[in-house]
């Protein structure tokens, strides 16, 4: 029980951080209008539904990947993951309680995007809001444990796309699959990802945080 | 209670300390000396369990144990006094932690800023709540490295009294100054 | 692994030279594609290799982390690396084969083609995260967890790409049994053979290079 009472410390410092910074979530609310903005011109008149699916799925990775760049920036500005490391809570609630944080933020910037997607391009239905609830978990699991790597080098914003967009094809693939009407094979996959990369994580973030 | 042998480490070829031995057990105050950049950091880093020593043995209190304190005081800038150490009692478990939170920011002058971010503090205000987050879960194993940095008069006056206190238990303080630590020192260690 | 580096090198040479005669003058012509067939030789035993060099990697960096294996990050390290250049000439190779077959420098239907495309990236991003971290304790640890993801990742791509597909790539294994006859069996099997021993001398030699250059370094660092 103690596990989950440090997730809820853990998660309610994020989410209570960004209430009063306010940036990370504007940030990707903006930045998902923008690019269906953006891809509304990018793509010919009469490329037709399935070339705004994908699109949709390009930028509702590259806003995860906005806001994964931040995740770790306020224990990365004063050294504080070394309070963290140092508690003696379990570390995988660390990755718990961030996952969870980045995780609202993304749900947040997509009940704006997918609306907004079917405004500009064209219907969503339950099968896609399935496919992207359960993306959104693969995303934010792997993509906070390569977050936590990339703020320990030199290079951080820069690697991160470069740790994370590898990793996260597969989700790529069974979001599309799933959105064009493939079946329910797509949103298995999608499931078996979570559960695969999910527990991986999980099991292997201490090592990425801490020593000893 | 915190035992060393035979302790190394290295960053790639680089030495930054060798063959280090410490034995300390409760009341024992280690005072670690010598200039910038001679490894005092690294060392307290490894004692704390945050560095991984390249080689030697190493014996330390479970983490709930330790309290440490760095170059940074180690709390967010973007939450009030009062939510960081909540977070913090909350993560060591502290039993009644709003009482202890109180008594402890009463104690450090920090209580009329209690509801005021962090990041408005002035460097030394800073360094007083990051000695309440580490007396907090009362620590039994305590390693301050530069404790007296940024501090003023009152905050040093005040951090004297607490080493005092704190020298009952098992300490070790960094500093390449030592005048004011050294009249609680059982033990010393010089690096070059 | 622990032959001496000369004798590896002697299988080595012993075992390409038998593979370069059995795939030029014993194995059959393809009746399908002819000659730039034999190109197969090369190209599937190139990426079992790869593969097996980022297993190896990833076994490793299991070692490093469950049980504080010395050295384990420098293997771990070494062998992924050589796993990138086999990965790059199963692109190399695979590129020239999809040219010959199909006429085109790049197939997306090719899965396996595609697969180490997403791990060439993948593991180029491991040598970048490996160079912007200070070396340490905290990099091996790191570096051995994004290892681990790297041999996870290749079956759940390889599905992926399956599900991405449409498919004019020839299996050659099936649930059957190869569709090989003997004799182009036995000289895939010398084949994969020579490749995996060339991995492993490379490995050795590329490890005795890093272990030759850190003692240096520390002899000079004595000296300083």
């Amino acid at each position: 029980m103690t596990y989950f009472s440090d997730v809820a410390a853990l998660a309610r410092k994020d989410l209570l951080l960004e209430l009063r910074a306010k940036e990370t979530l504007p940030a990707m609310l903006l930045f998902v209008l923008s690019s269906l903005t953006i891809f509304h011109f990018a793509l010919p008149h009469g490329s037709g539904r399935l070339a705004s699916l994908g699109v949709l799925w390009v930028a509702l990775v590259f806003t995860a990947l906005l806001g994964l760049t931040r995740a770790f920036v306020p224990e990365r500005e004063q050294g504080l993951m070394d309070a963290l490391v140092l508690a003696p809570c379990d570390r995988s609630a660390i990755w718990v309680a961030k996952t969870v944080a980045v995780l609202a933020f993304l749900g947040v910037a997509e009940i704006v995007a997918l609306p907004a997607f079917a405004a500009f391009f064209s219907g969503v239905d339950g099968r896609m809001v399935g496919a992207v609830a359960l993306a959104d978990l693969g995303i934010c699991a792997v993509g906070t444990l390569t977050g936590a790597m990339a703020v320990a080098g030199r290079a951080r914003e820069l690697i991160l796309p470069l740790l994370f967009l590898p990793l996260v094809i597969p989700v790529v693939v069974g979001g599309v699959g799933a959105s064009i009407g493939a079946g329910g094979k797509y949103l298995g996959f999608l499931a078996l990802y979570d559960a695969i990369f999910g527990l991986l994580a999980w099991a292997s973030f201490e090592y990425v945080v801490a020593e000893t | 209670m915190v035992t060393a042998h035979n302790l190394s480490k290295r960053f790639g070829a680089k030495r930054v300390f060798e063959r280090v031995e410490v034995e300390l057990g409760q009341g024992d105050v280690l005072l670690v000396t010598g200039p910038n950049g001679s490894g005092k950091t690294t060392l307290l880093r490894v004692l704390a369990g945050l560095a991984a020593p390249t080689g030697g043995e190493l014996e330390r209190p479970h983490r709930g144990a330790i309290g440490y304190l760095g170059h940074e005081p180690l709390v967010y800038r973007e939450l009030t006094p009062l939510e960081n150490l909540a977070l913090f009692g909350r993560l060591y478990h502290v039993a009644e932690d709003r009482e202890r939170i109180g008594m402890l920011l009463e104690r450090f002058g920090l209580w009329h800023v209690r509801h005021e971010r962090v990041a408005a503090f002035s460097r030394g205000m800073q360094q007083r709540l990051g000695l309440c987050r580490l007396l907090l879960h009362q620590p039994t194993f305590v390693l301050l490295d530069e404790p007296f940095n940024a501090l003023d008069r009152d905050g040093a006056a005040l951090l004297d009294r607490t080493l005092a206190e704190l020298a009952e238990r098992t300490l070790v303080v960094a500093t390449h100054d030592p005048g004011r630590v050294e009249h609680l020192a059982t033990q010393q260690l010089a690096f070059a | 692994m622990n032959v001496k580096l000369p004798v590896l090198a002697t299988i080595t040479t012993a075992l390409f030279a038998a593979a370069i005669g059995l795939i030029f003058f014993y194995a059959p012509t393809d009746a399908d594609q002819g000659l730039s067939q034999r190109i197969f030789y090369f190209h599937v035993p190139i990426a079992l290799t790869a593969y097996a060099a980022f297993g190896w990697g990833a076994w490793k960096a299991l070692l490093l982390l469950r049980k504080r294996t010395e050295n384990a990050d420098l293997e771990s390290y070494v062998a992924i690396h050589q796993g990138v250049i086999f990965g790059s000439l199963t692109l190399v190779t695979g590129s020239i084969w999809a040219k010959i077959s199909w006429g085109v420098w790049w197939a997306w239907s090719d899965d396996q083609l595609v697969l180490f495309l997403v791990l060439f990236l993948f593991y180029c991003a491991y040598f970048m995260l490996r160079y912007s971290v200070d070396p340490g304790p905290a990099r091996a640890n790191m570096c051995a967890v994004y290892a681990l993801f790297g041999v996870v990742l290749i079956p759940v791509s390889f599905l992926a790409i399956r599900l991405s597909r449409s498919f004019i790539h020839p299996v050659v294994f099936t649930s059957n049994g190869p569709q090989m006859t003997g004799s182009q069996f036995f000289t895939f099997c010398v084949s994969l053979l020579a490749m995996l021993s060339l991995f492993a001398m490379l490995y050795q030699l590329e490890l005795a290079g890093k272990r030759l250059d850190a003692r240096l370094r520390e002899l000079k660092e004595l000296l300083a």
